[in-house]
């Protein structure tokens, strides 16, 4: 106990002045900073997660919450997480785990690179006037067509082509499994994809046969732990995605502890509650690239040849040559999952440490399956640390084909990246199994609230595209000559195979 | 009345049109299918239904026998390759020789016999759920990394070829739920990181006593001998690993 009590992370006030003592802050928190002692409301600000819940729902705007009220002595080299980390770790001896993505202040390439609009000598697209196509197709298409003519003038396609997602716009939901978030978040997911005509993955956690009527929007995923993965799971899917590897944990696998095992998610699971449901580091019948391939063919053969498979992989200093020995796996589409995607639970070593941009790992998958003649053997879907709309048109001039967003769908939702996920006492209902915080999640309001999200991006990009002179998004992917990188150095440029600005 | 067997040429044959007639013949309604000159087909029976479904698989199967598979059993009269049962929910299948690695690997119900021996990480990270409790029974030996990662299921290894069940190392590390038993004991030291071994109870030797009967009776083996012998389980020393290894930020 030597190294006493470090420094609160959020002071929490009530300005009594504007409180009415409704009790509501103390209903909402779920972490146990208010209670009532008479008539009075106290507070244990060392409990505060920032999380934001008592402040939405205070009808008198009587809360303040402030960070880091008490500072360390500055140090650039020690700052305050370093060595919070020492002290957590000098108590434990343990690994320290983390939630949401890397927390590291790393330059993002997305806010050095600017996107291009036309000036008098190629005139603008004004979406509301005219046609823009945004709807993508993931999976493979022919290298060349065979066509032959009928008599009487009709074409037959004689090439037999390859099953392909339909999506209305390249935004697509990530894999966000039932275990990691509560089901009301994922059904709110599952009817936002419906109705706008994307899709979402299921995660490792099964699929819940309360989303059964949603199934031809889901990926289903199958992770190194194969929770939940038989073949009428298999057969539910609109497509597979096998899953290698995650921006937030590269090279480990992930594990969900007992506790979040409850009735439920042990069935979709299919393992006993309470236990660990634990995913080893690699697919132990993948151990080679090889490997991989058997298992892609395995998953269409069951299928029969009917799904798209993916596979994900986190974007790391090779993701290239492995983009392009996945695209000769058989797979159709390969899923580059960025160093700033999300978890609910990850060791904070690995969230900030390992893995590359999605940005210039993005670009060099595209520069690399081209270079070698196989660009249209796999589609391109780019995820982690996906924003805004802009990083949406940014990532497909780097050449993805669509995107997974996945906090930013949370954040949708009410998330305010507090970054607790891994607590499971997540005070929106997002993050949780307790039945009384799902509760709060309204499915149906939420999905509208995500729908609204993709379509303000859809609309977005449109008038990006318009504002470009490109009516299709097909003309925007791999298009880098409508990007200039801003301060970005020689060697970044170059990977990113854009120009500077003024250039 | 609809055909009751059929038998197919596998001579020649890429996996996915055979896939396609034993699908198409279940589909019909046949019940037993013989497959001959089978030379390395990948996948035979993935994914496939049909609990009253017997195949016979003449010949060397490729790897991922069965994969998925919910229902059928399958007879092998020769070796099979890579993780037999890998993923497999229900039915049967019987090697009548050795298997490679990763021999039910995730399988989550039925059973696997494999008379012969095994390859490395046989049954691993096999898992149960209620009524589905996976199991593999071994007659030879096993390589390294058995039962690693196990959350459920029974695994098996007798020992019949004159070695040991297995006698190399990380037997059962990170196993959390279910149970390998092995005929005699194995040297601590080829225990995996939370893997115990304990010598098997009455009790828990007459659980198998159905289970041992049955390996016997599809290799025509004398069951006598296998009910007399002495066997030692091996389980986890904690349902939970690795819940000592992490700190909250």
């Amino acid at each position: 106990m030597s190294i006493g009590s470090t420094p609160l992370k959020f002071r929490v006030a009530i300005d009594t002045d504007r409180c009415m003592n409704c009790g509501r802050c103390i209903e909402n928190c779920s972490y146990g900073v208010y209670r009532k002692e008479g008539d009075a409301i106290r507070i244990n600000s060392r409990n505060c997660v920032a999380c934001h819940r008592c402040l939405a729902f205070c009808p008198r705007d009587a809360i303040e919450i402030e960070e880091k009220p008490n500072d360390y002595r500055s140090h650039p080299v020690w700052t305050r997480e370093a060595r919070e980390a020492i002290f957590n770790q000098a108590r434990t001896g343990k690994i320290v785990l983390a939630g949401m993505g890397n927390a590291k202040p790393y330059p993002i390439i997305f806010d050095q690179l600017v996107l291009d609009a036309c000036q008098v000598t190629n005139p603008s697209i004004d979406p509301l006037r005219e046609p823009m196509e945004l709807r993508t197709y993931i999976g493979k298409k022919p290298s060349s067509l065979c066509l032959r003519q009928l008599p009487g003038g009709d074409v037959e396609l004689r090439t037999k082509l390859t099953p392909n997602l339909q999506i209305e716009t390249p935004i697509m939901i990530g894999h966000m499994s039932y275990g990691a978030i509560s089901l009301n978040a994922q059904m709110a997911l599952a009817k936002a994809v419906s109705r706008i005509g994307t899709f979402m993955g299921t995660g490792e956690g099964g699929l819940h046969e309360s989303l059964y009527p949603y199934q031809s929007h889901m990926i289903v995923q199958v992770a190194s732990g194969r929770f939940g993965v038989d073949i009428n799971y298999l057969e539910r899917g609109a497509a597979i995605e096998i899953k290698i590897g995650q921006g937030a944990k590269p090279g480990i696998g992930g594990h969900l502890p007992g506790e979040k095992v409850c009735a439920d998610v042990s069935c979709t699971r299919m393992i006993p509650e309470g236990s660990d449901a634990i995913s080893p580091a690699p697919h132990h019948d993948i151990y080679s690239i090889e490997d991989l391939k058997q298992l892609v063919h395995s998953l269409k053969e069951a299928t029969e040849w009917k799904k798209p498979i993916f596979v994900k992989i986190a974007a790391v200093h090779n993701s290239a040559a492995i983009a392009a020995g996945i695209a000769r796996s058989g797979a159709d589409a390969v899923v580059v999952d960025g160093f700033r995607g999300g978890s609910g639970a990850t060791p904070r070593v690995f969230r900030d440490n390992v893995g590359i941009p999605v940005e210039a790992a993005v670009a060099s998958v595209d520069a690399k399956l081209r270079q070698q003649g196989i660009r249209n053997e796999v589609s391109v879907i780019a995820s982690g640390g996906i924003r805004e709309s802009a990083d949406v048109a940014k990532i497909i001039c780097l050449g993805a084909d669509a995107v997974y967003i996945g906090t930013s769908a949370l954040v949708a939702m009410g998330c305010r990246v507090c970054g607790t996920c891994y607590r499971g006492t997540c005070a929106w209902g997002i993050a949780t199994q307790k039945p009384e915080l799902v509760r709060r999640l309204d499915p149906e309001t939420n999905a509208v609230q995500v729908e609204n999200l993709i379509h303000g991006w859809t609309d977005e990009l449109a008038e990006l595209m318009g504002a470009a002179g490109i009516n299709s998004i097909e003309s925007l992917r791999g298009n880098r000559d409508r990007l200039r990188g801003y301060m970005l150095d020689e060697g970044l440029l170059n990977v990113l195979d854009v120009k500077t600005v003024g250039a | 009345m609809t055909m009751q067997s059929l038998r197919i040429d596998g001579r020649d044959l890429h996996y996915t049109p055979l896939n396609q007639q034993i699908r198409a013949a279940v589909a019909d309604g046949v019940k037993e299918i013989v497959i001959d000159n089978v030379l390395g087909q990948r996948f035979i029976g993935d994914g496939l239904r049909g609990d009253d479904v017997t195949i016979t698989v003449n010949g060397v199967p490729g790897g991922d026998l069965a994969m998925f598979m919910s229902g059928p059993t399958i007879i092998v009269n020769g070796n099979a390759d890579h993780a037999p049962g890998n993923t497999m929910d229900k039915g049967k299948v019987i090697i009548h020789g050795s298997a490679g690695d990763a021999v039910a690997h995730s399988m989550r119900g039925g059973r696997v016999y494999v008379r012969d021996n095994i390859g490395y990480r046989g049954g691993i990270h096999m898992k149960q759920y209620r009524e589905k409790r996976p199991i593999l029974v071994v007659g030879g030996s096993a390589r390294a990394f058995l039962g690693e990662y196990m959350a459920g299921g029974l695994l098996i290894v007798l020992g019949l070829n004159g070695a040991t069940p297995v006698s190399e190392r990380g037997v059962g590390s990170g196993i959390h739920g279910g149970e390998i038993i092995v005929r005699g004991k194995i040297a601590d030291e080829y225990l995996g990181t939370g893997a115990k071994q304990l010598p098997i109870t009455a009790e828990q030797k007459e659980s198998i006593r159905l289970i041992l009967e049955d390996f016997a009776s599809a290799f025509g083996l004398d069951p006598a001998t296998l009910l007399a012998a002495d066997y030692s389980r091996i389980i986890a020393a904690s349902a939970r690993p690795f819940a000592n290894k992490y700190t909250w930020e």
